[in-house]
């Protein structure tokens, strides 16, 4: 798509001066002006625009809050409360930035969902797809390391359970962990270098997150129908198109995430981090934040012993291929058919899916006895094989519907008001998205 | 495409909220997890200094070790009796006046507060983060706050290098009642009181589902509040039948991690005088304590409301206008 030829013509001879020494206006006119987006997209395809401007967020906020922050165990606890008391509107940057961590994850959810229901992995996006699911992981990464720096009961507790999941590993394992830790407890050295390492690594996911865009521009959008594009009346020019459609949807995610800095600024957090991290005191029950719930459910869903791999190796390896497995979806889906809309079985599947995930988040949060076990292991069986036995065998077995023939056909036959007049002049129904 | 869009709205909603409300569920008998987690989970594994003291909440004096085995072991005899989790009632709901979007903190409640905090609480409990200037905060003048400020004194160093008590100022912050938190758990019985700046984020009994969802959209923040002053009056109930309460600790079904605490009750009718003619009862002294704890946990609540109303009032004006433009953009457009 973004083979054709670039359209821009500067206008006034400075425009020409620069773009015949460092053509910049030429690149961002080509990526966000002139850049055809196929005309069927709807507001899921909103959220990758949301995703960059939370980045952003994070940073500026994230940078501001460095200044008064002091990463030093006897210090970071109170100078956070600080920033929440003295600091001229830094509650307003904490709850910004401790709520954005969890809307960027809530983003980067629908993002992932709206790419698995429309098949976006696909080839020929397969290293865009995996470029995702790299962003994904530092972005994990990221917000765990954060979580530690306020120095509160689950920071230091979380951090401790985290870490120790590297000691699982044969022979490796405790000096990773102590790699990690700086140590052997969770203490000083931890929260520097988690402090060091959260600076970084936002900025390494927004150099990733270039990459994704590069990718993105090569391959094209997919669109709902999953047809790639074929013809110019398929798409419509980035601006003003795409840009006003995805400022409105930013608008609603933006209000929905002041409602919760404003009003609820700390029901995604958990309460025990109100009181500083005491490392002989355990609190009765360590949970991750919520966006890790799921993965945490699926580590402590393997109770048993498989073979020679102990139950504590089997949930670690069990978490971290709950991960991995994202990164070959794309050669694990044998459909030639990319959207789930022409895939009946699959959507189903799909539904199913996330409802799964829904589910071992929320037991993610409960202990790890009684019923919950059982519950925890199924879920954690309905979430591979959604991966490893419904994606291969559905391709095989399932059959599509009717396809229409072009991004152009399936727009008109969807307005069946507008049928006959060419695409263009076709009467907007107003409600939709 | 539609459903799609409704189906990932609900999945965020959910996904966002759903899991993490949960995430504090009520929980078990304070040992009970670290025996139950598999490996990986268990904290205690990793730091093996931790594993002694690890279970005795801040408080509670539910002698830990044996509880969570006692309640697995005798579970079958009387479920009633030997309650797992807790609290075992879950906090009233009160009426705050800072509670929902323009809710605003009643300064001679928080005045009240003060003076209890002053009189009761302070003999135990720290407030290491509130600054006696930030009083003014509560419609004291400057120089009430230096005056009250005066009242403690703080050892601060003298020209000569000593270490000398003297008068604090608005500037210094209110003093301990121990000189450090090992001495602190020393007089009480081996668990320090907790600092009381944050006691009001720093408790919330989790609300179960389908309630934590509701809470999204009633704005429900004030659990915090809600749970000191149903354990300030909580006091007065007689454990069930067979229920062992340990030796030296009280009954309080409302106690966030067991089935009794350290802590006696610390209010009782008539103790301190009011002089602006609020009823001087427990619930009116739980009620102003609680108030003026979720005042020193969140000094900048009112500003934050109002703050709140003007961002998304904006963004729904700016929001309907960006609609409309996008609607002209794509009238012509199939899509």
């Amino acid at each position: 798509m973004s083979g054709g030829h670039s359209t821009y013509t500067p206008k006034s001879g400075i425009g020409r001066w620069i773009d015949a020494r460092m053509p910049l206006p030429r690149l961002v006119y080509d990526s966000f002006v002139a850049y055809p987006v196929p005309r069927n997209l709807n507001y899921a395809y909103t959220f990758g625009g949301i995703l960059s401007i939370m980045l952003v967020v994070q940073i500026l906020t994230g940078i501001v809050l460095a200044m008064h922050y002091a990463s030093d165990t006897r210090l970071a606890f109170d100078s956070v409360e600080k920033i929440m008391r003295d600091v001229n509107s830094g509650w307003l940057l904490r709850y910004m930035h401790a709520n954005g961590a969890s809307f960027f994850f809530i983003a980067v959810y629908l993002h992932i969902f709206r790419g698995l229901y429309y098949g976006s992995y696909k080839a020929p996006r397969e290293l865009l797809w995996i470029l995702g699911c790299i962003i994904y992981l530092l972005m994990m990464a990221t917000g765990f390391m954060g979580y530690v720096l306020p120095w509160g009961q689950m920071s230091g507790w979380g951090a401790t359970v985290i870490t120790g999941f590297f000691t699982a590993i044969p022979l490796v394992g405790d000096w990773v962990q102590q790699l990690l830790l700086g140590g052997f407890a969770v203490d000083n050295p931890t929260l520097n270098r988690f402090f060091s390492l959260h600076y970084l690594l936002p900025f390494m996911i927004a150099g990733v997150v270039i990459l994704h865009i590069w990718a993105l521009h090569v391959v094209g959008q997919t669109n709902p129908t999953g047809i790639e594009v074929k013809s110019k009346t398929d798409t419509l020019p980035f601006t003003p198109y795409a840009t006003i459609k995805d400022a409105f949807g930013m608008i609603v995610f933006l209000a929905i995430f002041a409602y919760f800095i404003f009003y609820m600024p700390n029901y995604l957090g958990h309460p025990d981090n109100y009181t500083q991290f005491d490392s002989l005191k355990t609190p009765a029950h360590i949970v991750p934040e919520w966006y890790f719930l799921p993965f945490y459910a699926i580590l402590r869903a393997i109770t048993f012993n498989i073979g020679p791999v102990d139950s504590k190796l089997g949930g670690v390896l069990a978490m971290f291929a709950a991960i991995a497995v994202l990164f070959v979806v794309p050669w694990l889906d044998t459909s030639k058919v990319r959207s789930a809309v022409y895939r009946p079985l699959y959507k189903f599947f799909f539904w199913l899916f996330a409802a799964d995930c829904i589910f071992l988040g929320w037991l993610g949060s409960k202990p790890a006895e009684g019923w919950y076990i059982p519950a925890m292991q199924v879920s954690t069986l309905l979430y591979f094989a959604f991966f490893l036995i419904v994606m291969p065998v559905l391709g095989l077995i399932e059959t599509p519907k009717r396809l229409p023939n072009s991004i152009t056909e399936a727009v008109l036959e969807k307005n069946k008001g507008g049928s006959g007049h060419p695409v263009g002049a076709a009467a907007e129904p107003q409600t939709k998205g | 495409m539609k459903k799609l869009l409704h189906g990932l709205a609900a999945l965020g909603l959910l996904a966002g909220t759903a899991s993490l409300a949960v995430a504090q569920e009520t929980q078990p008998a304070p040992a009970a997890p670290a025996a139950e987690q598999p490996a990986p989970a268990a904290p205690a594994e990793s730091t093996a200094p931790a594993a002694p003291a690890a279970e005795q909440p801040a408080h509670t004096e539910a002698p830990a070790g044996s509880d969570g085995e006692a309640a697995h072991a005798g579970g079958e005899a009387n479920h009633e009796a030997e309650p797992t989790h807790f609290p075992i009632k879950p906090p009233k709901e009160e009426e705050w006046t800072f509670a929902g979007p323009f809710g605003t903190y009643d300064k001679g409640q928080l005045q009240r507060g003060l003076k209890v905090y002053k009189e009761v609480c302070s003999a135990c409990h720290s407030m290491n983060l509130v600054s006696f200037r930030t009083l003014e905060h509560l419609g004291y003048s400057e120089a009430q706050v230096k005056a009250f400020a005066a009242e403690y004194t703080i050892p601060k160093m003298n020209d000569a290098g000593e270490m000398v008590d003297q008068p604090a100022l608005p500037a210094d912050y209110f003093p301990s009642p121990f000189p450090n938190s090992t001495a602190a758990a020393a007089a009480n019985g081996g668990a320090a009181p907790p600092d009381m700046s944050l006691l009001a984020k720093a408790r919330g009994v989790t609300r179960g589902f389908p309630q934590f969802v509701i809470d999204i959209f009633t704005g429900y923040q004030e659990s915090g509040p809600d749970y000191i002053h149903s354990l300030l009056t909580g006091y007065n109930e007689t454990p069930p039948e067979g229920m062992e309460i340990a030796e030296g600790t009280h009954y309080n079904p409302y106690f966030i991690n067991g089935k009794s605490l350290a802590m006696a009750a610390p209010l009782s009718d008539g103790q301190v005088t009011y002089d602006d003619g609020a009823p001087q009862t427990v619930d009116q002294y739980a009620r102003d304590i609680s108030a003026f704890l979720m005042w020193t946990a969140e000094p900048h609540l009112e500003d934050r409301k109002q703050t709140g109303f003007r961002v998304i009032l904006f963004l729904l004006i700016f929001g309907a206008m960006v609609y409309l433009v996008k609607r002209k953009v794509w009238a012509n457009e199939a899509h």
